[in-house]
């Protein structure tokens, strides 16, 4: 545990101009709950911590059914399992956050932390994925934006240069008859990482027409987390059955090369891969043609389904 | 170096001069002398040292001491009413929800957050919001069990 000195930013600005003084041992922090457990683990010894909590504006939520859903960097994990807009039009968003770690942590997590933190298995990325989510990158130069499934470059590594700040996740606002759910595997439920984690999202052209489109997010099965493109490709166009929701799901689970590690062999991840897809995608599917079940319904189907 | 903060604990205005990299917990228990919050694992997994940051139940074990500078924080010292418990506490002593005792005021501090949120307070609602709180002794029954009782006993006194 290397010591470091404490800065706070009110400002964007003022935290890039930070990072610009004290150069590449300098780190972010927002909620800290990465930060401290790497620290205290020797693993990240930065010389200055400039933290962004108090800078203004960045935890707002706000939804219209023009601009979508906007989520500030510093809005916590708990704030978004709670919004109402989260849960009535990105239901596998907020379960994805009920899926997080205890109360806890996720009175303090940030989902700018969560991103930039880049972990496989980061909890909120999967779901941001499916639909469509883009990050607003604020560095010296001015502002970008970078479509999520762009962002990550490898584990804990992103397109984010020394010097630029998440500021605020965009995710646009779902088609008419769209359905999404989020599962999470892991053998202690919300209270440990995800082991896999997989989201999916279905819209259908009308009620019970063809399927529109279709995205399937993994976790924690690749250096980064990633979308299963040939299982959606096969699901585009089609007059959707149990037996093409489960040829999708066979075909994500054969795309993958996951890895060995204390929380799963590859082959198990594999299978994981497999049956979670079926049942988010079934459960996508159903919510598109029969309305979506309530949250807690939701959640007993994300979180119990890790026990 | 070492940086004077200021924290309104349990309601007092208490002033510290702190490392930059010091936790709130240990602030808490070395610098101000409150070790009713407890550490036991200092990673976030286990809830011990839960207290309620503005209202909310957070691990302070996780949060920089300096980043609640200005803030609201109550810990199990502050929960009770002088010599008379809080419902919480009341529920736990009489109903058996503790043994050892050692994760307890986090416990309290994470049901007593609860209860306030204004969620409903169902038996499924109080496991998630629990879910952040490891017990060794108890295998949670008398936990839950107490749990529904100070519902219930702070259902009566809003009906009073
Ligand atoms: C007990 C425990 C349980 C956990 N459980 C889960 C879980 O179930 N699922 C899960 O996904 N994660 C989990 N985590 C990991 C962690 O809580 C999340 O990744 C969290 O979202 C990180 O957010 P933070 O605000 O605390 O980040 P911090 O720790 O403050 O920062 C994390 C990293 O992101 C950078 N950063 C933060 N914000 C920005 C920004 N706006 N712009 C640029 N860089 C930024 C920081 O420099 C740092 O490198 C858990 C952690 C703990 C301690
Ligand atoms: S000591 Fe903070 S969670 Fe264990
Ligand atoms: S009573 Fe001993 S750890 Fe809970």
């Amino acid at each position: 545990m290397k010591r470091f000195e404490y800065l706070e930013a009110r400002t964007v600005r003022q935290a890039i101009s930070m990072l610009q003084r004290h150069g590449e041992n300098a780190c972010i922090v927002a909620g800290s709950t990465d930060f401290l457990v790497r620290w205290r683990a020797g693993v990240w010894n930065p010389d200055h911590v400039i933290n962004i909590q108090r800078v203004a504006g960045l935890s707002r939520i706000t939804y219209s059914g023009r601009n979508g859903l906007r989520i500030g960097a510093l809005a916590t994990i708990r704030a978004i399992e709670q919004h109402a807009a989260v849960r009535r039009y990105y239901p596998a968003l907020a379960v994805a956050a009920a899926s997080f770690a205890g109360v806890q942590v996720r009175n303090l997590a940030t989902v700018g932390g969560n991103i930039c933190n880049a972990s496989p298995s980061g909890d909120m990325i999967p779901a941001l994925l499916v639909f469509g989510s883009e990050c607003k990158i604020v560095g010296a130069d001015g502002e970008r934006a970078v479509a999520l499934d762009k962002f990550f470059t490898g584990p804990g590594q992103t397109v984010l240069q020394h010097g630029e700040l998440l500021t605020e996740v965009r995710v646009p606002v779902p088609a008419r008859n769209t359905g999404s759910h989020y599962i999470k595997h892991s053998p202690r439920g919300a209270m440990d990482i995800a082991t896999v984690g997989v989201a999916s999202l279905v819209s259908l052209d009308g009620r019970n027409g063809p399927c529109a489109e279709a995205c399937i997010a993994l976790g924690a099965v690749a250096p980064t987390p990633i979308r299963a493109y040939s299982a959606e490709d096969s699901l585009r166009g089609q007059a959707l059955t149990q037996d093409l929701l489960i040829a999708a799901a066979n075909l994500a689970r054969d795309g993958v090369r996951p890895i060995d590690d204390i929380r799963g062999s590859a082959e198990h991840r594999k299978e994981i891969v497999g049956v979670l897809t079926r049942r988010t995608l079934e459960q996508a599917f159903n919510a598109a043609t029969s309305g979506p079940l309530t949250f807690n319904e939701q959640r007993r189907l994300t979180v119990q389904a890790a026990f | 170096m070492k940086k004077q903060l200021q924290i309104t604990v349990n309601g007092e205005l208490r002033q510290a001069l702190v490392e930059p990299y010091y936790s709130l917990l240990d602030t808490l228990r070395d610098e101000m002398q409150l070790t009713g919050t407890k550490k036991g694992c200092d990673e976030g997994d286990c809830g011990a040292c839960t207290v309620l940051l503005n209202g909310k139940p957070v691990c302070s074990c996780l949060v920089l001491a300096h980043a609640a500078h200005d803030a609201e924080v109550i810990t199990i010292e502050g929960v009770a009413n002088g010599q008379e418990l809080h419902p919480v506490q009341k529920a736990f002593v009489e109903h058996g929800g503790l043994q050892c005792g050692y994760c307890t005021p986090g416990i309290i501090l994470s049901t007593v957050g609860f209860l306030e949120s204004g969620e409903e307070p169902s038996e499924e609602n109080i496991k998630h919001a629990l879910g952040g709180n490891l017990c060794r002794c108890t295998g949670y029954t008398k936990v839950i069990e107490s749990v529904l009782v100070a519902v219930k006993a702070t259902n009566q006194e809003s009906e009073e």
